[in-house]
């Protein structure tokens, strides 16, 4: 297929009919628009630096001229825009195109296309634009529609105005790290002169200066970088939860109570090494766990999928409202690709609704006026006007989020394993400092206190406390790298104790974007399906295009007459002869049968009914292997909302009926897996439409799987690359090995802590043996966490 | 030996200058994105060049067309020879 043509914007085939211009081939008009418009501006680098990167948008996506009127409401402005005074304003976009050095370059040569933009910068990483732009000369509005004609369009939702700032919380780690670091170094300085041979003759002027200047230091560090942990340690405390925070913060207070005793007794320089040393090593390990994928988000609520205005018309005319200003009664425009806001009454003759966000079905549905439409689905095809039925926060799929938190999942996350390992850990060493300081008091009273503390200082778990953000945090990389990312690390544990996994099936199992066609009745001539190939050319309906692609050949024959009828099919006539296409009913006159069983397009020609195309989902390659090898080890159950038509190929996909359940609804699914819980089960939920949200926010894990990462996915834990889906039981195995290696890390660190012990216990702990034995805990046991993880991942995750 | 507490002060103060350094990074956003800047650096000639012709265009209605036509002569020399940028950007 060398010699096929590629867009040269967008990289895709151009097909056998490409839209030239300037002798340049395209795939679309709108690849070629795009084209035009940074020809005109002196902008065609943006081919050079990475060829055929453009985005390509279907022409029947493309959002309407009225789409983002609502952005010259004072309201959405102000609430868009971040900053706003004498005519320059401020405002940053999330674009989930941005994928490659000539986004960044075009991005950032806005201005090049209107002098109204001043400056524009590029986050990469969080895929997000940030704009200082002249209102005199350019609106919001426009500023949006210019980004929409290059074809990058930004994503603006409730969600995304009201998104907090999470950048804050990572700078405050950084500065803390910082400080203990600066705390640590210059310490270590002065502690390091005590460690040599000859500190005997150390100036005492020398000796206090060093240890005061240690205390200094050590001040910031106890009170601004390990204040987290004090916070932590007295709030569960007060749960009466112990938690690893609390030996943590029982060591670090001991230390410095010690040091301080003995510089101002003169006695010695006291531990604040270690002491700024810990704090910096669990600082290190808390940011190290704490990596999120800053493009992506796992929490989205209803809020997302939901337009910030609509249009609703009055007597007096359309007016843009606020969507939250909605009422039940209220007539509204839904236009080409804009989401149906509320469950409402089709008052238009026909309408297309795609409900995949809903179902994670690619085809549209045909409505009929007086039709119930869901909130959700979006319009294909012109505006439609729609009576709302029902409050936005009472409709049907938005109801799922605003059900009761669910108890298991709330419960489960404090019983994590270090949280676990802490309690006896805590106990028995506050045992051992108990024991030792009572064995002292009986043979030599004087060091009974200080083996006391000693024990409380060594015991300090910072090797305990770094096993699991290291080991966490590197599998955690290493599943990203594979196309599959996690909200955070704790989800690594609940995939490990996952022993139940439920499939959606439409979108997850299956393919939502390819599907199998075939047909069904009489055999046709390669004339005959030319004629159906010509007249399929002429509609935009995905079904018609599916049925166009499927069909060999390049020539079209002409049609005349040709007609689309909404809902219904399409009609024209080629060579004189009259072919239909369309549903049974539209092609046959007769509704009855076991229609919607499976999506059929019927075909009318030469005056007879030559049978129909039959639409099969595809399943996605190694999903038999993959429920083959996860029904090993794991229960399997299947969940979906269609009816039974694929039933025998499931079974034989599954083995057995009797964990398949098919018409189920949303809540049906929810309700599902709220059932499992209660039968002690932990659960894994692996969907990708609105309608699994419920039970994917109710499972302990809950899987989105996506085309696109970055596009819109239902709140949950983790989004799998949908490309990367055969390879899920190798994640959930994975997670078996990282819970291992946790455990062999807490043996290195108990290791260490025996042999501290045994010089804490002794009243043999100086300030030496902390410096080395504490630093080298930590650092080995990082070592070994980064080092075993990445060399299992080598071995167990392979492509 | 006094000449160490000197030292100490001294070594002190530019730990600390340090510091402060790295915490005004930290505030002013240098560590939220470490990546763009590295692809950025690579567009730098074809911006700075670009500088030119949009002055000449803020000037273009005082000064009249020649300066605008010479103007895009450069840019069109430019786009004619661009410097290909190679780099491939990671998909994270």
């Amino acid at each position: 297929m060398s010699d096929e043509l590629k867009c040269i914007h967008c990289g895709n085939s151009c097909g056998k009919t490409p839209v030239l211009f300037e002798g340049n081939p395209f795939c679309c008009s709108g690849c070629s628009t795009v084209y035009q418009i940074l020809n005109t501006n002196q902008l065609k680098q943006y081919y050079q630096i990475e060829p055929m990167q453009g985005v390509r948008i279907d022409e029947e996506k493309r959002p309407a001229n009225e789409t983002y009127a609502f952005l010259d409401l004072e309201k959405f402005r102000s609430k868009v825009l971040t900053f706003s005074e004498g005519g320059i304003s401020k405002v940053s976009f999330f674009i989930p195109e941005i994928h490659c050095a000539s986004c960044i370059w075009l991005l950032e040569n806005l201005h090049s296309l209107n002098k109204g933009v001043i400056q524009s910068f590029v986050n990469f990483p969080k895929k997000e634009v940030n704009i200082t732009f002249n209102e005199t000369e350019i609106t919001l509005r426009q500023l949006v529609e210019l980004l929409v004609s290059i074809h990058y369009i930004p994503e603006i939702s409730q969600h995304s105005i009201e998104k907090p700032q999470s950048s804050h919380l990572d700078k405050k780690l950084f500065i803390k790290i910082g400080v203990a670091a600066f705390s640590f170094m210059n310490a270590m300085i002065y502690h390091f002169p005590q460690y040599l041979p000859g500190r005997e003759f150390l100036e005492a002027d020398m000796k206090k200066l060093f240890g005061w200047l240690s205390v200094a230091l050590a001040i910031p560090v106890l009170t601004y970088s390990a204040s987290d942990y004090f916070l932590t340690a007295y709030k569960s405390l007060k749960k009466k939860i112990i938690s690893i925070d609390l030996p943590i913060a029982l060591g670090l207070i001991t230390l410095f109570t010690q040091s301080l005793v003995e510089i101002l007794s003169g006695k010695g320089i006291g531990y604040i090494d270690s002491l700024t040393g810990l704090v910096f090593f669990m600082l290190i390990g808390r940011w190290y766990q704490g990596k999120t994928y800053q493009a992506l988000s796992f929490e989205r609520d209803y809020k997302t999928y939901f337009p910030l205005a609509v249009t609703k018309i009055t007597d007096s005319g359309n007016t843009t409202i606020p969507l939250e200003d909605l009422k039940p009664g209220d007539r509204i425009l839904v236009r080409n690709q804009e989401i149906i806001p509320a469950d409402s009454i089709l008052k238009s003759s026909h309408a297309s609704i795609d409900y995949s966000f809903v179902t994670g079905e690619s085809m549209p549905v045909a409505k009929t006026e007086g039709d119930f439409v869901f909130a959700g689905g979006r319009q294909v095809g012109s505006a439609i006007e729609l009576t709302i039925e029902k409050d936005i926060q009472q409709s049907y799929l938005t109801q799922l989020w605003n059900q009761a938190e669910n108890p298991f999942t709330a419960n489960n996350r404090l019983n994590t394993i270090v949280n676990r390992v802490s309690q006896y850990f805590t106990v028995i060493v506050v045992l051992i400092a108990l024991s030792a300081a009572l064995f002292w008091l009986a043979n030599k009273p004087e060091i009974a206190l200080f083996a006391f503390t000693s024990v409380l200082i060594i015991a300090c778990p910072c090797a305990l406390a770094l096993t699991v953000p290291f080991t966490f945090g590197s599998t955690m990389r290493h599943f990203g790298r594979k196309g599959f990312y996690l909200k955070n690390t704790a989800v690594i544990e609940h995939l490990y104790k996952v022993d139940t996994v439920v499939f959606d099936k439409t979108g997850t199992i299956t393919n939502a974007e390819s599907s199998k066609i075939r047909f069904v009745g009489k055999t046709l001539s390669p004339e005959q399906l030319k004629m159906i190939k010509s007249l399929a050319f002429h509609s935009s309906h995905p079904l018609s295009k599916t049925i166009y692609n499927s069909i060999d050949g390049d020539e079209l024959m002409l049609v005349t007459n040709f007609q689309e009828i909404p809902a219904l099919g399409i009609t024209g006539k080629i060579n004189d002869i009259r072919v239909n296409l369309g549903s049974r009913f539209f092609v046959t006159g007769n509704s009855s049968g076991n229609e919607n069983l499976k999506t059929e397009v019927w075909v009318y020609l030469d005056d007879e009914v030559a049978g129909h195309f039959q639409l099969e989902n595809e399943y996605r390659s190694g999903l038999k292997e993959l429920i083959a090898d996860l029904g090993k080890t794991h229960e399997l159950h299947l969940l979906t909302g269609d009816n039974e038509a694929e039933k025998v190929n499931l079974v034989s996909h599954f083995g057995t009926e009797k964990n398949l359940h098919f018409n189920q609804t949303p809540t049906d699914k929810l309700n599902y897996i709220r059932n499992l819980q209660k039968q002690g089960k932990k659960v894994l939920m692996i969907g990708d439409g609105l309608n699994d949200a419920g039970a994917l926010n109710e499972s302990n894990v809950g899987i989105v799987i996506a085309d696109n990462v970055f596009n819109f996915s239902p709140a949950c834990d983790a989004i799998l690359q949908s490309k990367q889906f055969a390879k899920l039981n190798h994640y959930i195995r994975f997670t078996q090995r990282s819970i291992k290696i946790v455990n062999a890390g807490f043996l290195i660190s108990f290791f260490y802590n025996v042999i501290g012990l045994s010089f804490a216990v002794q009243g043999n702990l100086t300030p030496i043996v902390a410096a080395i034995l504490m630093p080298i805990s930590s650092v080995s046991v990082v070592v070994f966490a980064s080092f075993s993880v990445s060399l299992s991942a080598k071995l167990a995750i392979k492509g | 030996m006094s000449v160490v507490f000197i030292l100490v002060f001294a070594a002190i103060l530019m730990a600390g200058g340090f510091l402060v350094a790295f915490v005004w990074a930290v505030r002013s956003g240098q560590y939220e994105d470490t990546y763009t800047p590295s692809v950025r650096i690579l567009f730098d000639d074809m911006v700075k060049k670009k500088e030119p012709e949009d002055r000449s265009q803020k000037t273009e209605k005082g000064n009249g067309e020649t300066e605008k036509i010479e103007s895009r002569g450069l840019q069109s020399q430019l786009a004619e020879n661009p410097q290909p940028v190679t780099r491939k950007i990671k998909q994270n």
